[in-house]
């Protein structure tokens, strides 16, 4: 058996592979399911039922869909220039805390405080992937252990707020913020539910990046410096500026996860307010094949497996934890397909 | 003579393309065989057949009489056929009896029999002249060295019939001739060998017999004693090539000048103390071994390092600082030593490699966005000019021949008519056709009035552009010459350094 690169992907596959490597993922975790004595078939249509199965079962899909966009939107962007942002994790929840932070007691009127807030999470988001990128440029320091080490020590630094300076005196000891303005809150998309308008600045983040990513002229040199840089640099592109522009884009959607989702979700922020978020946006990435329309697709499907789990396990008695081990076996399965996708099998 | 070698109708097909089309051929014992054959013409596929590596659609192999599986490289090594491809296949990271144990020790075994491993190894380098130390890690080898690695690799799984994949691409003439010796050494052991080669000269000097390769189709064979680089040229491409030649014209004003310039400190000076200078309509000629400074000087007239000392000017303007972008807008044109790793970025588009350095200027871009049909209607034009063959402005580059590739950058160099070009081995591993065709460009653009400053290991080659040469060793320059005075002797003196003795003697 021999692979030969294909010298064009036709499009049908390149749709078609994402989804075989979901049903391939599911097809394993089966075989899990059912070793723990629960008919697949009854799990997956519990799982189905409780992420699509009703108005609000859809709507909390999409609220956990909002921030995996986001953190897809950012591996996305990170690993199409060869950087390794492994801490999509911890600029979440740089973004969250900053946006907590300054947004009680801001003394701003919503228009303006909100996006603000905004601003302020993709800042901080964008500034915490500034430093190991900084690093990999100036001394070669790779960027896969200081960005994933970064995550502990902001989520440490989180939980030494709360109980600190930004402990909430009202939450009976829970370890909590203090929540932002009233103002700032993101309006609800869908009334009587958690659907707030962060899943639109989504969307709309995914199709400016998009636009960045295919049609300009940094997007262009992103493109070139991550598959062969030394051709880049000898056409002039600057190493530095692509890959520090592509370090900030992809923190400040990171970043801005974590703003959307205290604005839009918890109100304060809490250590526990991300189920993985940051970890997760890489499958998202890698199932969407790093396409920012594709980013939106798997956000919605890695959401639906999450939250669907969690009524699966309610019912049937399978943990939850099985969705964390469907979500890592796609991203397994994806890899394979890309595999197919690039390249043809010959006997 | 016995045969140790048949294929029989050999045929292979790639989709569309049919690399292979019944290829009859066969290796007497003792003998060695050239294939000749521009890029592209089916050589690299038939070898792969030969050692299982792809199956044929058609047709037979047979080793010493018997009959080989299609497809099954571990049967082709147990028959006895050894391949030393293009591209090594060592492990930079393991000793050089680690590399040749590799692989053929069995998987069960729990101690690895090193001892005796390297007194074959050792039994082996010693009866075909292959000096070699055993304990060297590969990643301090150069690339001669190397190459003798792989063959003694081969000849550790009892190999009897080598197959040499364009053995002389990555080394330097004289370790070329040095590799021929020691083949001819070989055959007198009892090997038989088979390379590959679009070179006429190696081809005509170290083989035995020659077959011709054209288009997938074996087209000519004969004894070596009995043609001439001439026949042989003209049945590899199926029509006379001639490479262009330098006509006399009015030099301009300098151009280019280089006064002192030192590139690196100390232990690691590159360049120490260089001056040259290249005129309006002048190709200046830098032939060394390659090694002595010629990537430090490349490096230096891209913009990509700076010197340490001493001056460049560009159209008399100072250049010492500027940067690959603002060399380009200062009317330089760069041709890059290794077009893969340099040239194009080979996942990309070829209009998007086409524009890649000229991304940034109102031509291609306006506001930040990407003028894409501005580019590949650019892209289709310097198809169109510089005749790239097998692409459209969408096609990935990477799928295009070493030729055409080499095409799309001095297309991209010439197109914006540059006041002085920088041609660092600028036919480097092209077939016969693509070199005239690269010649003539740039021998169009020294007309034209160009400064062309061109690096080559070729002698020939640099002998027939350049109307002065300059020689460059251990990181320093000769004098020029002009060409007329370019004897080969003359070019020897100053290239093995003899030039410094003359200027302490007077």
């Amino acid at each position: 058996m021999r692979l030969e690169r294909r010298s064009t992907t036709p499009l049908g596959l390149a749709i078609v592979a994402p989804l075989a490597s979901v049903v391939a993922a599911l097809v394993l975790a089966a075989g899990l399911i059912a070793a723990a004595g629960v008919s697949p078939f009854l799990a997956y249509g519990e799982m189905l039922r409780g992420a699509l199965g009703s108005r609000l079962a859809v709507t909390e899909m999409l609220t956990r869909a909002t921030p995996l966009i986001f953190t897809g939107l950012a591996a996305a962007v990170a690993f199409r220039a060869r950087l390794w942002n492994i801490g999509g994790e911890g600029q979440f929840f740089v973004g969250a805390l900053i946006t907590a932070w300054i947004g009680h007691g801001l003394g701003l009127p919503g228009w303006l405080g909100v996006p603000t807030l905004m601003l302020a999470g993709m800042a901080a988001g964008a500034a915490l992937l500034a430093g190991p990128a900084y690093l990999r440029l100036r001394f070669g320091v790779d960027e896969v252990v200081t960005t994933l080490l970064l995550n502990f020590i902001v989520i440490l630094f989180v939980g030494m707020m709360i109980e600190g300076p930004l402990k909430d005196p009202l939450a009976f000891g829970w370890p909590q913020s203090v929540p932002v303005d009233g103002d700032f809150r993101l309006p609800d998309l869908v009334a009587r539910t958690r659907l707030h308008i962060g899943l639109l600045f989504a969307v709309a983040a995914a199709g400016i990046v998009w636009l960045v990513l295919a049609r300009t002229v940094f997007g262009a040199e992103m493109r070139a410096v991550g598959l062969n840089a030394r051709a880049s640099a000898f056409a002039g592109v600057s190493l530095t500026r692509t890959i520090m522009g592509a370090a900030l884009l992809s923190g400040a959607m990171a970043g801005l996860a974590g703003a959307v989702e205290v604005t839009g979700v918890t109100a304060g922020v809490t250590t526990t307010m991300s189920p993985g978020f940051g970890y997760a946006g890489i499958v998202v990435a890698m199932l969407a094949a790093l396409h920012p329309a594709g980013v939106v697709a798997a956000a919605i499907f890695v959401a639906t497996v999450f939250v669907g789990a969690d009524a699966m396990s309610r019912a049937t008695g399978v943990p939850s934890f099985i969705a964390d081990v469907i979500v890592a076996l796609c991203l397994l399965t994806m890899i394979v397909a890309l595999l197919f996708t690039t390249y043809r099998v010959r006997r | 003579m016995t045969k140790v070698l048949e294929l029989h109708g050999i045929t292979k097909r790639f989709g569309a393309l049919t690399a292979n089309d019944g290829i009859t051929l066969s290796l007497a014992q003792g003998e060695i065989l050239a294939l000749l054959g521009e890029n592209g013409a089916g050589k690299t596929t038939l070898m792969n057949i030969l050692f299982g590596h792809y199956a044929a659609d058609d047709g037979w192999v047979r080793v010493f009489g018997q009959d080989m599986p299609p497809g099954r490289p571990r049967a082709a090594i147990e028959a006895g056929i050894g391949m030393v491809h293009q591209h090594f296949t060592l492990a930079a990271n393991l000793t050089v009896l680690e590399n040749v144990m590799l692989g053929s020790e069995p998987l069960g075994r729990l101690r690895s029999a090193r001892q005796s491993a390297r007194a074959k190894l050792l039994e082996i380098a010693e009866k075909f002249g292959l000096a070699v130390n055993p304990d060297a890690k590969i990643s301090h080898l150069s690339v001669g060295e190397r190459q003798r690695v792989e063959i003694l690799k081969a000849l550790y799984r009892d190999a009897r019939v080598l197959i040499l994949d364009e053995p002389t691409a990555v080394l330097a003439r004289p370790e070329a001739q040095r590799l021929f010796e020691t083949l001819r050494e070989m055959t007198r052991e009892g090997l038989s060998l088979i390379f590959i080669s679009h070179k006429l000269h190696e081809v005509m000097s170290a083989s035995d017999r020659v077959a011709v390769l054209r288009a997938g189709k074996l087209v000519a064979e004969r004894e070596t004693a009995q043609t001439s680089p001439k026949e042989l040229a003209e049945l590899m491409v199926g029509r006379q090539v001639e490479r262009p030649v330098r006509e006399p014209h009015e030099i301009g004003a300098p151009t280019l000048v280089a006064r002192g310039i030192t590139v690196g400190e100390g232990e690691e000076t590159q360049l120490n103390e260089v001056s040259f200078t290249v005129h309006g309509g002048e190709i200046l000629g830098i032939v060394g071994v390659s090694g002595n400074g010629q990537a430090a000087l490349g490096a230096l007239l891209s913009g990509l390092v700076h010197p340490s000392s001493g001056t460049l000017s560009l159209a008399g303007e100072n250049a010492a600082a500027l940067g690959p972008r603002s060399m380009i807008r200062a009317g330089a044109g760069r041709v890059p030593e290794d077009r893969h790793a340099e040239g194009v970025v080979g996942e990309l588009a070829l209009w998007e490699n086409a524009v890649l350095e000229r991304l940034r200027t109102s031509e291609f871009s306006r506001h930040g966005l990407v003028r894409q049909k501005v580019c590949k209607a650019y892209t289709a034009d310097l198809i169109e000019r510089f005749d790239i063959r097998g692409a459209t402005p969408d096609t990935r580059t990477q799928l295009l021949s070493g030729g055409n590739m080499q095409k799309l950058i001095l297309g991209r160099v010439l197109s914006s008519d540059p006041r002085f070009i920088l041609a660092n081995q600028p036919t480097r591993g092209l077939d016969e056709g693509a070199i005239a065709a690269v010649h003539a460009e740039l021998l169009a653009a020294r007309m034209a009035g160009a400064a062309i400053l061109l690096i080559s290991e070729e002698l020939e080659e640099a002998v027939a552009l350049s109307d002065r040469i300059q020689a460059i060793v251990k990181g320093r320059m000769s004098d020029p010459i002009t060409a007329d005075a370019a004897t080969p002797q003359r070019l020897g003196l100053i290239m093995s350094g003899v030039w410094e003795a003359h200027a302490d003697a007077s």
